[in-house]
C-alpha cells in the first residue's frame, strides 16, 4: 500500500476536498438563506459594519408566502411535474422498444439507424427551436403541455435508446430463448422476460430522463405563452421579474422550491442516476 | 351465438398479429416506428425546415421569398454577431479546459477511501441535477453590483478596495459565464471520469509505486492513458451542450451588457423570436451546425476505431 504522512493527507486530500464542497454547494445556501430572509436585510449594502450577510438574524416565510400566493408558482410546480412524468414514460417506452429491436433482432439497416439515432442525440434544442416554434402551432399544440410532452421525448429517447441497449445486449440471450421454447412470442420473451430483468437499467434511464425535463428551458420559453401553462423554469424567469426589477426574496424562494422537488427524487435514486450517467457516454 | 363468433374472429385477428411479429422484420419494424416517427416530425422534419427558412425571408405573419445566402451573408458582417461567435468559442475552450481538470482533480480525489464519501459525492452532482436556470439565478443573485457576496467577502477579506464589476462589464462577465458552466458542468465530468478510474486495476499503481514511479508519473503514466477513452467521450458532449448554450447566458447576462456577452444561440432567439425574423435567426443557429458536425465525426470516427481495433 502507498502510505501517505498525515500533513500530506490535509494538502493534498482535506484541503482540496473542502475547496470543491464550498465551490459545488455555497450557491445552494445562499439560495435558501436568501429566500428566508427578510427585504430590510437583503437590500443592506455590503459594506455596512456589523451587517451579517452569511446567515439571517429574522428568519422570514413572507416571500415563500408571496411566492405560493400572488403568482402561479404551484400551477408552474404542477405542469412541470406532469410533463416531466409523461415525457418520461413515452421516452422510455419508445426507448425500449427501439433499444431492443436495435440490440436483438437482426434486420436490413440496424447500423445505420443505430448510428442515425446516436446522432440525434447530439442534435442541441437551440439548433431547432425557431421552426418547431411553427410545427407546434401548426399541429395546434402550441401553448398546451403537449407541445412540450411531445418535443422533450426528442432529447430522450435517443438517451433512452442508447442506454437500454447496451443494457439488453448484457442480458444472456439463453434467457429469452428458453421462454421460446415454452412457447412464448417473441413479444412476449420480450416483455415478460427481457423487460423485468432489465428494471435497474430501466430506472437509470428514467430517473436521468426526468431530471433532464426538468431542467429544460428553450423549448418552454419558445412554446408556452399564458402564465398558467408555464414550467418553473419559464415561470420564474417571466413572472418574477417585474419591468428591471428582481425580487430576489421571491425569485429564490421559487428557485430553491423549484428544485426541491427533482432533488428529492434524485436522493432516492442517486446510484441509478449514476448509472444513467456514466451510462449516457458509453460508445 | 354471435357472440361466440366475434370471440373467435378476435381470436383469429389476434393470432395474425401475433404471428407477423415472429418475423424479426416485422416486429424490429413495429418496435422502432414510435421513436422514429416522433425524431422524424421533430428533429428531422424541423431540421430541413430551419434550412429553408434560413434562404428565405420568413418573420412571424409573413411567408417571405426567397432570398438565396443573403441572411448567412448578413450575419457574417453583423459586428454583434462576430462577437457572438466569438464569446461562444471563447466560452466553450474555457469551460472546457477548466471542466476537464477540476473534474479529473474531483474524480481523483473521490476516488478515495474517506468517511461520508457517498453523501459527498450525491452532493457534488447537486449542481448537475439543479435546473440550470434556478442556479443560474443564484450566481446573479452572488454577482449582483450592490448586493455581492462576494464583493462582501473579499472586501472583508481585506483583497479588494471597491467592488468587482461582475456582470456590468463584458469581459468580467464572459468570464463570470465561464465560471459558472463549469460549476455546473465540472461534476459531470468527475463522475464519468470517477467510473473510469474505478476500472483501472490497483496493482498497475502498486506496480508503477514499486518501480519508484512517483503520484505525477503514476497518473501521466499509467491513469491518464487508460482514462484517454472516457475522456474523448466527456469532452464530446460536453463541447457540444457548452457550445450551444442558451439558458446560462440568457439569465446571467441576457446577452449584455450592450449586447458583449451573447452567444450564438442567445442572438438567434434575441432575432428570431425577439424580433420574429425567423429566416436570419435560424441561419444564425445554422451557424453552430459546422462546429456540432465535426465534433460528432470526430466522435463516430473514433467508436468506429474502437470496434474495429
Amino acid at each position: 500500500m502507498l502510505i501517505e504522512r498525515k500533513w500530506k493527507k490535509w494538502l493534498y486530500f482535506y484541503l482540496p476536498m473542502a475547496a470543491f464542497i464550498v465551490f459545488t454547494l455555497f450557491p445552494f445556501y445562499w439560495m435558501a438563506i436568501t429566500a428566508f430572509r427578510p427585504d430590510a436585510e437583503l437590500y443592506a449594502t455590503w459594506r455596512q459594519p456589523n451587517a451579517a450577510p452569511l446567515w439571517t438574524l429574522q428568519p422570514t416565510l413572507e416571500h415563500i408566502k408571496g411566492l405560493l400566493q400572488t403568482t402561479a408558482f404551484p400551477t408552474w410546480l404542477w405542469n412541470t411535474m406532469a410533463i416531466a412524468i409523461v415525457s418520461t414514460a413515452i421516452s422510455l417506452v419508445c426507448g425500449m422498444f427501439a433499444g431492443y429491436a436495435l440490440a436483438r433482432l437482426r434486420f436490413r439497416g440496424s447500423e445505420f439507424l443505430g448510428t442515425a439515432i446516436f446522432i440525434t442525440y447530439l442534435v442541441p434544442q437551440t439548433l431547432l427551436f425557431i421552426p418547431l416554434a411553427d410545427i407546434v402551432r401548426d399541429l395546434q399544440l402550441g401553448n398546451t403541455p403537449w407541445a412540450l410532452m411531445l418535443t422533450y421525448p426528442t432529447f430522450l429517447i435517443p438517451f433512452c435508446t442508447w442506454l437500454l441497449m447496451g443494457y439488453f445486449k448484457t442480458i444472456p440471450k439463453e434467457l429469452e430463448e428458453c421462454a421460446r421454447i415454452d412457447g412464448a412470442t417473441r413479444f412476449g420473451a420480450m416483455v415478460r422476460i427481457i423487460f423485468p430483468v432489465a428494471i435497474p437499467g430501466i430506472l437509470s434511464a428514467g430517473i436521468f430522463a426526468f431530471t433532464l425535463s426538468w431542467n429544460e428551458f428553450i423549448y418552454a420559453l419558445v412554446f408556452m405563452a399564458s402564465a398558467d401553462q408555464k414550467t418553473v423554469p419559464v415561470g420564474v424567469v417571466s413572472e418574477l421579474i417585474r419591468g428591471d426589477i428582481f425580487f430576489w426574496g421571491q425569485l429564490m424562494a421559487g428557485a430553491l422550491l423549484g428544485s426541491v422537488p427533482v432533488a428529492i427524487v434524485y436522493s432516492f435514486f442517486v446510484e441509478y442516476y449514476v448509472t444513467g450517467l456514466t451510462g449516457s457516454v458509453k460508445g | 351465438m354471435n357472440e361466440a363468433l366475434a370471440v373467435d374472429g378476435r381470436r383469429t385477428r389476434v393470432s395474425r398479429l401475433t404471428r407477423l411479429l415472429e418475423s424479426e422484420k416485422a416486429l424490429a419494424a413495429a418496435l422502432l416506428a414510435p421513436g422514429v416517427a416522433i425524431l422524424a416530425i421533430f428533429i428531422a422534419y424541423p431540421f430541413v425546415m430551419a434550412l429553408w427558412y434560413s434562404l428565405t425571408s420568413i418573420r412571424v405573419g409573413d411567408p417571405g421569398e426567397f432570398i438565396g445566402l443573403a441572411n448567412f451573408s448578413k450575419a457574417i458582417h453583423d459586428t454583434i454577431f462576430q462577437m457572438a461567435f466569438k464569446n461562444t468559442v471563447f466560452y466553450t475552450f474555457w469551460a472546457t479546459i477548466f471542466k476537464l481538470a477540476l473534474g479529473m482533480w474531483l474524480a481523483l480525489l473521490l476516488n478515495r477511501h474517506f468517511r461520508f464519501k457517498r453523501i459527498v459525492r450525491a452532493s457534488m452532482l447537486l449542481p448537475f441535477i439543479i435546473p440550470t436556470v434556478l442556479s443560474a439565478f443564484a450566481w446573479r443573485w452572488m454577482f449582483d453590483p450592490t448586493f455581492s457576496v462576494m464583493n462582501w467577502g473579499l472586501y472583508h477579506a481585506g483583497m479588494i478596495t471597491d467592488r468587482l464589476p461582475f456582470l456590468s462589464s463584458g469581459d468580467w462577465a464572459m468570464w463570470c459565464a465561464v465560471a459558472v458552466n463549469t460549476w455546473r458542468g465540472m461534476p459531470f465530468f468527475a463522475i464519468t471520469l470517477l467510473a473510469g478510474l474505478q476500472t483501472i486495476s490497483p496493482d498497475l499503481h502498486e506496480a508503477a509505486a514499486l518501480d519508484g514511479a512517483n503520484a505525477w508519473h503514476r497518473f501521466w503514466h499509467v491513469t491518464w492513458p487508460l482514462l484517454l477513452p472516457v475522456t474523448l467521450v466527456v469532452v464530446v458532449f460536453s463541447v457540444i451542450q457548452t457550445f450551444s448554450d442558451f439558458q446560462l447566458i440568457y439569465v446571467l447576462t441576457g446577452g449584455g451588457p450592450a449586447n458583449s456577452t451573447h452567444l450564438i444561440a442567445t442572438y438567434a432567439y434575441q432575432i428570431g423570436i425577439g424580433s420574429g425574423l425567423l429566416g436570419e435567426g435560424a441561419a444564425l443557429s445554422l451557424f453552430m451546425f459546422p462546429v456540432l458536425f465535426a465534433v460528432v465525426w470526430v466522435q463516430l470516427r473514433y467508436l468506429k476505431r474502437m470496434e474495429n481495433g
